[in-house]
């Protein structure tokens, strides 16, 4: 999914009407997501008696207690509505395209017999690999076993692609002869509107487009609650304290409200006060995007994580002028650590500085300060907001700890405490779940 | 903070790189001016500039009047006052901006032309302060002693946002005038200060002395240079910006539509917005330009700014945001990018605020900071007494005014300049900002209606191009006669006619910068015109060019003053209230300062009071609310009335003080306010002291109004030709409290019509003027001669004007 920041532009709406209803959360979004959730509890019903797997919070148990004949009524219904397979959901931001698929274990001899040819090879090409093409990656340690969806049981995967690399993938969907399974492509992120005609022309596809945001939190809110272990939200404990600095799971019952900040190439932050009601508070163009654009024109790397690696070698103190360069210690007058980036960048502005520097060091000096404007803002629109809990979502924290316990670390550091910063295990695929869901349970 | 520290240490490499040129040879006259006096010094070396600032006293030419001894009689043809030119201390404070590879020439200059050796101390700030100790200690055998940066910041801030009418202003890149600037709220506090140095600080300053770092961001000055030249190899930050100004960032960022084809219509997010910054550097293989980068840069940066600016704003609840610091400074692109990012965030409900003399703060700050440490070195005993009634030298007790002459304009050495070109030319660029100490504080009329919007001008020049145009036609077509005046001023001196050719050239120069550049000064005004000339005039030594005249004047008019009392004392009560404003305004044809007036007066000198009458315009006037003035005469007197008088001679004499006679007759107290010093042939509060002597000496009814205090003289503070009712003296303010005024009456063209004209008070108002200028005359609908008469009623007050008690005594 692609987030979107508001700059150089005069008319976002969003933003004015926060200031009015700083109190009363707001009811931005008309749609009505009670379908949704209701078909929730029958999944999870369905769910229950099949695998008896699930341990979740109270919140969830207390949505599952529905009656055992209940639950076959609305199952029977629901078969009738289900889509046909294959199931999946799609989110095609601006750098990346995520995507999951829905993989049915629980397939009849019956059905396995009318599955068409195409259907199945599509199956056993994507659950077969773990890479597709040159660039495609199935992130195999995020896949979820035995879930049941729309009362079938099945895997969740995991995929993503360079949005680059969406004509290749097109070319794969049109050469699988994937329009003959009359399926429709839930699809959402800028993509989704950007590519629609290409989807038309090139693979003779339709695609339902979605509202990213939507999506986000819809996949959010259903995978915390779906997933039990290993936990799906977590936190860093002692954030202040490198030696003591731990993961330790989060159980985000009763979230809100919420700030849910999502970190793709851009972030946006939005303030989520139930599972329908949210807001998009601000954004900011400052993201994952601007780190690895700045990495590759600062270092030559070429993906995310060269530049990662480079950053985790890196020493940005080299780089960054720091409030102890300037006062030789604290700036006690207004408590300033000496420790604390006075600027980014700062040193560069000495030739003799900038010769002495590494590749390394300056993609540290990138990471630190994309994270920690990202922590400040987040920061601030907390206190605006009157929230105190954080979720960091997005692709640009993937395999990223270090940005994680930065995050970790501002949060609580400026905030003396009152602010913890939260991570989800799945980090950018929740608009793509978002997508998945809107299928299975149209609104 | 961070402002300028570690610009500076990189700034060796750059000084060495243009040092400059020992055989400079700076010109006495204009920089480091009345050296000899200095006496307190403060030095502000950031990353690039050096600003100096010392308190010096200048001596000045004043015109005195004095009375002659009234015991004897009255003899015919003696002068009722002579003249004397006096020299007179006043305190000024001098601060000039260089760049800081001059740093040593200037000291070397300082040290030899400095003469008193009471000063010991220099207050120093800026992250160059440190660099340049030894040197400084060196060069001015003075000690440095360091001062807090924010800390001077502030202050310096205060002290301009206080004293400087037109400090702050917005800046709109495309529109007609680029500078927008605003009125001096009278509660300067609170505010965010927005330091935007290496990184940012942001401030919140609730009070003088309360302030606090409320938070900061690393990304900043020095993000966009350090970045800049990593990305661009380019390393002086002036080419950065250049850099940035020519380039595309959108072949750079990745825009909203770059990622959803068009704009995000559900969120109302644009196309064009930009969704990751450097984001196509990311995916896409280009080699990108450095003005492009240097432009996603920027912009990243200055969005970057503006976001946390506002949620700062948002969180302390403050709609007042100046934005300072190196990043700044004078440079109209990042200006631009940042106030587009302020309205984008805050949809306009804040706007970016920038200062005129925002590269001045810190050594400004630096300077008051030694001076609320020091008791008073040498006070000038010649200035007012309020001065010396203050055991400290405490900067804030009083109001210090910009002077127009003395100092550059806002953009005056333009950032876009490289400078080795200017190395070359034999001299090297600076800044130079002067404030006048002013003799009395001054305060807001407490009759204004609502104090925070009041303007005193009536067209702002700046943004009216066609007014522009023909004022500064018309003061330019002036200054021939004003020469030649000033010369005839001072027949003893020899050298006057070379002052008067050096004024002349001054002043010319001073309208050719602000034909090119209206916003050099503030909002460009009628008043400022006029008020920029008085300056130059008095750099000159010509005090008051018009003394002479005005002497004359008087004379003539006082013989006529029993005359019209009593031709008046014979018409019936209707007759003689409208006789009586019909001589104000005759009266106030008599405007030496007025083109088509003087050319006449020049002519025909017998062009008498009966005359003027009949220039005046028949009624009904151009604006014409003497009915109503009339009905109100009828109802009960008022209780005090505020008078701001306009010219000398016939006008005072003949056309004002018949009416207020009429006023005292009726039970009215009357504060006359006038002029503290000269301004053209306006009289001066020290010449109506005598007028009204030799006045009440020949009529009973000022001469029991004066002993009963039921008259009473102040100065207005001011010696411009125009009225801002807003800078005032604080005594009247006073007064005016006191005695509960309920009518004020602002007469002349300079008061009533450049300034005031739409003035709201909180109790009635007379303005009345003749239009005695034809092109704006035309302007207003009417012709030459055309009159004004506006008399004004709160809307509140109409009912308890009619509560009031005939005759009550006060």
């Amino acid at each position: 999914m692609e987030q979107l920041n508001g700059h150089q532009g005069e008319n976002e709406s969003l933003d004015t009407e926060d200031e009015d209803e700083a109190v009363q959360p707001p009811l931005k979004q008309s749609r009505s997501k009670n379908d949704i959730c209701n078909n929730f509890r029958v999944d999870s019903c369905g769910k229950t008696e099949a695998t008896s797997t699930t341990t979740g919070g109270g919140s969830v148990i207390d949505e599952r207690r529905t009656s055992n004949s209940t639950c076959r009524q609305r199952l029977d219904s629901l078969r009738k509505n289900r889509p046909p397979f294959p199931w999946f959901g799609m989110d095609i931001g601006g750098t990346l395209v995520k995507l999951v698929y829905f993989e049915p274990k629980d397939i009849t001899a019956e059905e396995e017999q009318e599955e068409v040819e195409n259907l199945k090879s599509i199956r056993r090409y994507l659950t077969s690999n773990t890479a597709y093409g040159k660039t495609g990656i199935r992130d195999v340690h995020l896949e979820l076993k035995d879930l049941t969806l729309c009362g079938r049981t099945g895997n969740l995967h995991f995929i993503r692609f360079p949005t680059q690399d969406l004509p290749a993938f097109l070319q794969m969907a049109r050469n699988k002869h994937f329009s003959s399974l009359h399926t429709t492509l839930c699809a959402t992120g800028g993509g989704a509107y950007k590519f629609e005609s290409d989807f038309r022309q090139m693979a003779d596809l339709q695609l339902l487009k979605l509202d990213e945001l939507d999506c986000l939190i819809s996949g959010v809110l259903y995978i915390d609650s779906a997933v039990s272990s290993p936990s799906e939200c977590y936190y860093y404990e002692n954030p202040t304290d490198p030696e003591h600095c731990v993961q330790k799971p989060f159980t985000l019952e009763n979230p809100y409200p919420l700030l849910l900040v999502n970190i793709g190439s851009g972030v946006s932050i939005l303030a989520v006060y139930s599972k329908n009601n949210y807001k998009r508070v601000t954004g900011t163009s400052l993201g994952g995007g601007t780190f690895l654009g700045l990495c590759c024109l600062l270092t030559g790397c070429s993906s995310f994580e060269e530049a990662l690696q480079m950053a985790s070698q890196g020493e940005s103190t080299r780089v960054d002028k720091l409030v102890r360069d300037i006062y030789g210690g604290d700036y006690e007058r207004f408590g300033l650590p000496g420790w604390a980036v006075a600027s980014s960048f700062g040193n560069m502005m000495c030739k003799e500085k900038r010769e002495s520097i590494s590749k390394e060091d300056l993609a540290r000096a990138t990471l630190v300060s994309i994270t920690n404007n990202i922590g400040s803002i987040t920061r601030m629109v907390a206190l605006n907001e009157n929230i105190e809990r954080v979720v960091f979502v997005g692709n640009f924290l993937r395999v990223n700890t270090l940005s994680m316990k930065l995050l970790s670390y501002a949060m609580d550091y400026w905030s003396h405490g009152q602010l913890k910063a939260l991570f989800l295990r799945h980090e950018g695929y929740f608009g793509a779940v978002g997508a998945l869901l809107e299928l299975l349970n149209p609104s | 903070m961070f402002t300028s520290k570690m610009a500076a240490e990189c700034q060796r490499v750059d000084r060495s790189s243009h040092s400059m040129d020992k055989s400079i040879t700076l010109p006495a006259d204009e920089i480091f001016r009345n050296l000899e006096n200095a006496k307190r010094f403060a030095i502000d070396i950031g990353g690039s500039l050096t600003k100096l600032a010392y308190y010096s006293t200048v001596q000045h030419k004043v015109a005195k009047v004095r009375s002659f001894d009234h015991t004897a009689k009255e003899t015919e043809g003696e002068p009722l006052y002579e003249i004397s030119m006096q020299e007179e201390v006043t305190a000024r404070l001098h601060f000039i901006k260089f760049e800081n590879a001059y740093i040593e020439t200037c000291l070397d200059f300082i040290k030899d032309h400095l003469v008193n050796t009471e000063t010991k101390v220099i207050k120093a700030t800026g992250g160059g302060a440190h660099k340049f100790k030894d040197l400084i200690e060196k060069k001015l055998k003075l000690r440095v002693d360091k001062e807090d940066e924010m800390t001077c910041l502030i202050k310096g801030c205060n002290f301009v946002l206080r004293n400087i009418p037109h400090e702050a202003f917005v800046y709109v890149k495309h529109a007609d005038s680029e500078f927008r600037f605003q009125n001096t709220h009278p509660d300067i506090f609170p505010y965010l200060l927005i330091n935007i140095g290496s990184g940012v600080s942001i401030v919140k300053v609730e009070s003088e002395d309360k302030f606090e770092r409320v938070g900061g961001s690393s990304i900043g000055g020095g993000t966009f240079w350090g970045l800049g030249a990593l990305l661009t190899k380019t390393k002086r930050f002036d080419e950065l910006l250049q850099l940035a100004s020519k380039g595309q960032h959108t072949s750079v960022d990745m825009l909203v539509k770059d990622i959803y084809g068009g704009s995000y219509g559900s969120l109302g997010l644009t196309g064009d917005l930009i969704a990751s910054s450097f984001g196509k550097s990311a995916t896409a293989d280009n080699e990108f330009s450095k003005e492009d980068m240097a432009k996603s840069l920027l912009h990243m940066i200055s969005n970057d700014i503006g976001q946390l600016a506002c949620l700062y704003a948002r969180l302390h609840n403050l709609t007042r945001v100046y934005f300072g610091g190196f990043f700044i400074r004078g440079h109209p692109v990042t200006m631009h990018t940042i106030t587009y990012s302020i309205n984008f965030f805050t949809k306009g409900e804040v706007q970016a605020l920038f200062l005129r003399h925002e590269g001045y703060l810190g050594t400004i700050g630096a300077f008051l900071k030694g001076a609320e440490e020091d008791t008073p070195p040498m006070l000038p005993h010649s200035l007012g007494t309020t001065a010396l009634s203050h055991p400290r030298f405490d900067p804030n007790q009083y109001s210090w005014g910009e002077n127009y002459a003395g100092s550059s304009g806002l953009m005056s050495v333009s950032p876009d300049l490289n400078p080795m070109q200017r190395t070359r030319s034999g001299t090297f660029p600076f800044d130079m900002l002067e404030m006048d100490r002013l003799e009395r504080q001054l305060v807001n009329l407490p009759l204004l209606q609502d104090p925070s919007s009041y303007i005193p001008d009536t067209v702002d020049l700046s943004e009216d191009a066609l007014a522009r145009e023909y004022w500064l036609y018309c003061f330019e077509e002036a200054l021939d006669g004003v020469v030649k005046r000033a010369v005839a001023s001072q027949p003893d001196l020899p050298e006057a006619a070379e002052r008067a050719e050096k004024f002349r050239h001054k002043y010319r120069h001073k309208l050719q910068t602000l034909r090119q550049q209206p916003f050099a000064y503030g909002s460009l005004t009628v008043r400022s015109l006029l008020d920029t000339r008085e300056h130059c005039l008095n750099e000159f030594n010509f005090p008051d060019p018009y003394s002479k005249i005005k002497q004359r004047e008087n004379d003539i008019a006082l013989k006529y003053f029993q005359k019209a009392i009593k031709s008046l004392e014979e018409l019936s009560w209707e007759q003689r209230q409208f006789a009586l404003v019909r001589g104000l305004l005759a009266g106030n044809v008599f405007d030496w300062g007025a083109k088509a007036v003087s050319d006449v007066l020049e002519s025909d000198p017998e062009f008498g009071f009966e005359q003027a009458k009949r220039q005046l315009e028949e009624r009904p006037w151009l604006v014409d609310a003497y009915d109503q003035w009339l009905e109100r005469l009828k109802g009960p007197p008022h209780k005090c009335a505020l008078f701001f008088v306009d010219n000398s001679g016939i006008d005072i004499i003949l056309g004002v003080f018949p009416f207020i006679r009429e006023l005292l007759c009726r039970g009215t107290e009357v504060v006359l306010a006038s002029n503290s010093s000269p301004a053209l042939n306006d009289v001066t509060n020290s010449e109506l002291q005598i007028l009204t002597q030799r006045i009440a000496a020949m009529d009973l009814v000022i001469q029991s109004a004066v002993k009963e205090d039921r008259l009473t003289l102040v100065q207005s503070g001011s010696s411009s030709p125009c009225l801002d009712l807003s800078r005032l003296d604080k005594e009247l303010a006073g007064v005016v409290r006191e005695r509960h005024t309920d009518l004020v009456v602002i007469e002349g063209m300079g008061r009533a019509i450049h300034t005031n004209y739409y003035a709201m008070l909180s109790c009635e108002s007379l303005k009345m003027a003749v239009i005695k200028n034809s092109w704006l005359a035309d302007r207003l609908g009417g012709k030459l001669f055309s009159v004004v008469f506006k008399y004004e009623v709160p809307p509140s007050h109409k009912t308890t004007t009619q509560d009031h008690v005939p005759g009550t005594p006060s």
